[in-house]
């Protein structure tokens, strides 16, 4: 087994590789940019190297620099993570010039799968299902019937030179193939000037399923079950679960073997996976087919890790070192449901924008990778290996070289310890989230018996996760946590677009919900007051806080009164329990007919004080509550409802300054938040962004010039 | 005996209608709240105790002998505010537009003289048409009673004051006059002579709200201090903020409880600063995790947003903060900035509230608009309000202190009794480029030397050792143990005693 292992990513799946190196015992070395120099995984690892500057093209992506830092470490392998060098070649056979082991499969595999085309052929070939089409061009309408009636209906006809909608036709029927085929060459023609068509079977509801694989070097492949993945935002994965809704054990036998047999094909070994997209409008499970296959550890590994208890960077570890797989297939089980949700700085209520820059709170709802780190024992020192621990209870037992004892990660961790709670992360509050790196905040993952059990988890941990500083999609990941649609099962890779096709604006709340926010807001509306009464320098004896409050939140009053042993809303009951302190973000409570119990609605409120009440944040949206002794309520009537003025059709200089960079040209359509223009002043830049979806109509100023204070730089419509 | 008593009660009930329904109605259809229901939002239940109920003008000219409205447009008295005492005068619009009549006058004195004998402060709720025209000179007489009492309760009580009508000619100082002023959008504002004036006098045109609304006098002139969307926003921030304030300069800062840990540490703080020393951040976090909750106060936050002033708690207790926010022109001090510096630390100085003060200053800003607005003058006042300052005075640099900057910004030389530097602090006479340059200036075409005694100067003195051997820091902190330190130096000043000599009173640089 390795001494020492070197980890040439960053962020949580460096942090993810060192958990499990250090629970085996192995050292590590963490490379890093500049823009990674405070992150968690370089503090985590026992040794750091740094590789130069933030863009990832001049640090993570050198291999001659990844290697130069084995060198320099003595680190006998290279775990690649995912992205970066992790499926490159050139990489793979540079560290076997070098005798490095690559924690991956050979560098055959890697090639071999590396290239579209050459996969497919190589999948046809190994008995795995492809999707059916012609091949290659189609040149007449009776060829097209021929090869349409082969497939099966529906077909796509598709100008081989098509995109983005243009030149693609769907036929459902020969009389749609008879009237349409000769017009999508001539689109094909006109469009592309390229008339040549194919056909393809066009799969309905198509569902994104993948199997994972895992091998050693001995010719032992294994598939680690499925996880479905169809919740995706522009090709960009969001949700992840294993198993997957659809899958029956049958059909995951066939997809298992087939995919096992690719494997076997390309000698593959280590962990891997083989991505098919499914229709999800054939019950019998058989419409799968291959799409690609990635020669590397995937993002969404946890929730395979959580069903099947196997620690999967331990086991590709393990086959790096020549060791012999423990398990066989029929080892492989599945023990509940696992979730894995994607906590991303991009922000829901703007379009998705990015959304970089620094964590001023970051507060997981459990510890993250950092701190759950902390708490494993380090691995022995070199010098120190085999000595007698002081605490051998606590520390790892000193063990043999390539000892099978050896273990990485319990499959309680991996499924989140006691509370079915993982969050895998690589960030810490004061971090940054820069805009050099993928704009992953953190994955959460939950497992549970079943599958409503791990999403309801995953609702109720989405409330926790207080972050601050810089927008997120918890809210959004919330609101598709508790889709009626998701909890259905019936899942397309078009979910989101189908879902939300107007954008995201906060999950919608229960009337049940809002009644038990403005019973909270009662609360903490007297609590805060009974608080404020406690002010030294009064003029006499104790006084009451208002237990009589009119909360209003979107235009309807709620009548809450707090009596001696009971809450109402609107003269109804309300069963609350909770504990809160004045001044605390976060509050937990639980509603409904047994609150107190443990049984009852268990909800995790983020609070942050407004002039007039609370913004409250749970389940997915933000709610504004106005909170207002009844005694005055009636006087706010008065107020008359402002409707903010348009500024937001003119750039303004806020500053005198230099204007160093213009980000868009005259006619460009922007999004919100998106940088306009960077203003340079006291030698400080500051970036001016849009604060609406508009289109840049006029250019007032020019790079380089000096700007007044309210100078317009650019005007939008 | 019944008899008399349901005479008592005729006439309050007739108090309570002001001008009548109708002009209740008018004042609502504005999203005005009447001077009474004001008072209701603003002080705590039941607690408004009323004087001088029955009061009548005395004019008997242009027909006003016959017009007599019980109380005379002004409502006046004292209550509570979470059980501590304030004195209030609340202007009636519904009765001669809330204008301003001798005897109106009279009632708004008594509240005010009352306020400084007890020691308590005075809120003002302005809504006033003007000078009552009909009295003529016995009004203007009335204003500057007002006035002369405003003066004498300056630094004696808090004196707030709230727009929420017209406030024109001579009633604008009045509030001017006072602590601070709050102002409502779009149904408040002030001016010295109105937009028809304006017009006639210089030609130009104006509309109200650009002459005198909230948002032109809480972004450009800073005459109020914060504007709010309406009555009950504008009221219900008033509620917290004299949570703040202390009763007089008799009294110590108040205390309520808080569960927020005196130690609480902020690990994150010792990440804030960012790498590239032209990088800006945001000092509001800085100043949120170190006081009690994250609960900061902030006054004329629209207004020269390089400088931070505003009102926290630290163990419960009122603090205030003054900050160079790197954010805005990179923290600099300009005229602006300084002049509303120089005023909050003198009224935290008057009313025995402790000064924190947060320093990230690049220095004093260049520039024609500055030197000619006179910058001397102004960034002298910051300097002197905060050299005369005897209030405990605890100073954090964060990053930069440079140049006559570093001086003003509570340095040690100025009584600063703890100065702390966290360990990216840098004190110097400016940045190391600059100074490079003058002193190199025979090398200024050499950029390989220049580069090179550059980084010399960075090494040599930017960073907080050289100033902390001289002992002008007391000592360098981690940045995540600020609230600890700020939290037991409060504690440790409690018993602070300073005086500066005797005198009339000083001269500041005005």
């Amino acid at each position: 087994m390795f001494k020492k292992i070197l980890i040439a990513n960053r962020g949580e799946i460096a942090c993810r590789v060192i958990k499990t190196a250090r629970r085996m015992g192995i050292a590590t070395v963490a490379v890093y940019s500049d823009a990674d120099a405070r992150a968690p995984f370089v503090t985590m690892a026992d040794e750091a190297v740094h590789i130069g500057p933030s863009p990832a093209a001049e640090s993570y992506l050198v291999a001659d620099k990844i290697i130069a830092a084995c060198k320099q470490t003595g680190a006998e392998a290279v775990h690649p993570g995912y992205g970066f060098l992790s499926e490159r070649t050139s990489f793979a056979e540079a560290l076997a010039a070098e005798g490095i082991a690559f924690i991956g499969p050979p560098v055959g595999a890697i090639a071999a799968m590396g290239d579209k085309i050459e996969s497919k052929k190589l999948a046809m070939e190994a008995g795995v299902n492809t999707v059916p089409g012609s091949d290659g061009e189609v040149e007449t309408t009776a060829d097209a019937l021929m090869w349409a009636n082969r497939i099966g209906y529906p077909v796509m006809m598709k100008a081989s030179a098509g995109g983005g909608g243009k030149g693609m036709r769907l036929a459902y029927s020969d009389k749609d193939v008879e009237e349409g085929f000769e017009a999508t060459q001539r689109e094909g023609l006109n469009s592309f000037g390229d008339k040549r068509v194919f056909l393809e079977k066009f799969i309905l509801n198509p569902r994104h399923i993948e199997i994972q694989i895992l091998g050693d070097q001995h010719g032992n492949i294994l598939y680690l079950n499925e996880r479905e993945c169809s919740i995706q935002r522009r090709h960009q994965k969001v949700v992840e679960e294993a198993p997957s809704p659809f899958v029956t054990p049958k059909m995951r036998q066939a997809m298992g073997e087939q995919c096992v047999a690719l494997a076997r094909a390309v000698g593959y070994y280590s962990a891997g996976t083989v991505e098919l997209i499914v229709s999800g409008a054939d019950p019998s499970g058989e419409s799968f087919y291959f799409l690609e296959m990635n020669t590397r550890l995937q993002v969404e590994h946890p929730v395979t890790e959580a069903i099947t208890g196997i620690d999967l960077v331990e086991q590709m570890i393990r086959v790096a070192a020549g060791e012999k797989l423990a398990m066989t297939q029929d080892d492989i089980g599945i023990d509940g449901w696992a979730i894995e949700n994607r906590v991303y700085a991009e922000d829901p209520y703007r379009g998705f924008l990015p959304s970089t820059g620094r964590l001023v709170r970051y507060l997981p709802p459990v510890p993250g990778s950092f701190e759950t780190a902390q708490a494993l024992p380090s691995p022995p020192q070199d010098e120190r290996r085999g000595a007698i621990s002081a605490h051998p209870e606590e520390n790892p037992k000193p063990q043999a070289e390539g000892s099978s004892r050896r273990t990485g990660l319990s499959v309680a961790e991996l499924r989140g310890g006691p509370g079915h709670i993982r969050v895998d992360d690589g960030v810490a509050e004061g971090g940054e989230v820069s805009m050099f790196y993928d704009p992953m905040i953190a994955k959460l993952i939950t497992w549970g018996a079943t599958r409503d059990v791990a999403a309801d988890l995953q609702v109720q941990a989405l409330d926790a996760f207080r972050i601050e500083g810089l927008g997120h999609n918890v809210d959004f990941l919330s609101a598709i946590m508790q889709h009626r649609r998701f909890r259905s099962g019936e899942l397309t890779t078009g979910f989101i677009a189908e879902e939300y096709p107007e954008g995201f604006h906060g999950a919608p709340a229960s009337g049940e919900l809002l009644r038990a926010l403005a019973a909270v807001g009662g609360v903490i509306a007297t609590a805060d007051a009974d608080r404020a009464r406690r002010i030294d320098q009064q003029l006499a004896g104790e006084m009451y806080a208002p237990g009589d409050w009119t909360v209003r939140i979107g235009s309807t009053d709620y009548a809450v009164a707090l009596e001696e042993d009971a809450i109402t809303v609107d003269g109804e009951p309300v069963e609350l329990d909770m504990e809160y302190t004045p001044g605390e973000p976060m509050v937990d409570v639980e509603v409904g007919p047994s609150a107190g119990s443990g049984q009852a609605q268990a909800l995790t409120l983020q609070l942050q004080p407004t002039r007039t009440g609370y913004a409250i944040t749970t389940r997915g949206a933000t709610h504004q509550l106005r909170i207002l002794p009844t005694r005055i309520a009636h006087l706010a009537d008065h107020m008359i409802e402002k409707i903010p003025p348009d500024l937001s059709k003119m750039l303004i200089c806020p500053m005198p300054g230099l204007l160093v960079k213009l980000h868009v040209a005259e006619g460009e359509e922007v999004q919100p938040g998106q940088p306009l223009a960077t203003v340079e002043a006291m030698k400080m830049e500051n970036i001016l962004r849009a604060e609406k979806q508009a289109v840049v109509a006029k250019i007032n100023a020019a790079e380089g010039e000096s700007l007044a204070v309210d100078a317009v730089i650019l005007e939008l419509e | 005996m019944s008899a008399n008593i349901a005479e008592m009660e005729r006439r309050r009930d007739a108090a309570q209608l002001g001008g009548g329904q109708k002009r209740i109605d008018a004042q609502h259809a504005k999203g005005k709240l009447t001077a009474r229901e004001r008072l209701d939002v603003l002080l705590d239940e039941g607690s408004f105790e009323e004087l001088d109920t029955y009061v009548e003008h005395d004019c008997v000219d242009f027909g006003m002998e016959d017009q007599k409205v019980t109380g005379d447009g002004v409502v006046t008295g004292s209550g509570t505010i979470n059980g501590r005492l304030v004195f209030v005068f609340s202007q009636d619009f519904t009765v001669f537009g809330g204008s301003l009549s001798k005897r109106h006058a009279e009632k708004i004195c008594k509240v005010m003289d009352m306020a400084l004998k007890v020691g308590a402060p005075v809120i003002g709720l302005n809504d006033s048409g003007g000078a009552r025209i009909q009295e003529g000179v016995a009004s203007l007489g009335g204003y500057a009673e007002v006035f002369q009492r405003n003066v004498l309760a300056s630094g004696v009580v808090p004196q707030i004051s709230l727009i929420m009508g017209p406030c024109a000619g001579g009633a604008v100082y009045s509030p001017a006059m006072t602590d601070f002023i709050f102002m409502v959008k779009d149904s408040s504002y002030m001016f010295v002579t109105g937009p028809e004036v304006v017009k006639t006098v210089t030609n130009e045109e104006v509309t109200q709200e650009e002459l005198g609304g909230a948002v032109t006098h809480t972004t450009k002139t800073s005459v109020a201090d914060i504007a709010f969307e309406n009555d009950i926003e504008a009221l219900l921030a008033t509620r917290n903020f004299f949570d703040y304030l202390p009763l007089s300069n008799r009294e110590a800062v108040p205390e309520r409880p808080t569960s927020d840990p005196w130690d609480r540490e902020e690990a994150s703080l010792d990440t804030l600063i960012p790498d590239n020393a032209n990088q800006p951040y945001d000092m509001h976090e800085v100043i949120r995790k170190v006081l009690d909750e994250g609960d900061f106060f902030e006054i004329q936050p629209a207004h020269a947003g390089n400088i931070l002033c505003g009102f926290g708690r630290v163990e419960g207790r009122t603090v205030g903060v003054v900050a160079n926010q790197p954010m805005v022109l990179a923290g600099v001090l300009d005229i602006n900035s300084s002049k509303k510096a120089a005023r909050f630390v003198r009224f935290c100085d008057a009313f025995e509230i402790p000064i924190l003060t947060f320093v990230d200053v690049p220095g004093f800003l260049p520039g024609t608009a500055q030197e000619l607005g006179g910058i001397i003058k102004h960034g002298a006042k910051l300097l002197f309000a905060y050299a005369e300052a005897t209030v405990p005075k605890i100073t954090v640099i964060t990053r930069k202190a440079y140049g006559g900057a570093y001086d003003v910004m509570a340095s040690k030389h100025l009584r600063g009794d703890l100065n702390y530097a966290w360990p990216t602090a840098e004190i110097a006479v400016m940045g190391a480029k600059g100074a490079v340059e003058i002193i190199f200036r025979q090398d200024r075409n050499d950029p390989g030397k220049i580069a090179e005694k550059t980084k010399e100067y960075e090494d040599r003195f930017a960073n907080p050792f050289v100033a902390a051997q001289r002992g002008y820091i007391d000592e360098v902190i981690y940045p995540h143990s600020t609230r600890r330190r700020i939290a037991l130096g409060l504690r440790k000043l409690r018993g602070k005693v300073l005086e500066n000599p005797w005198k009339k009173h000083d001269n500041i640089p005005l």
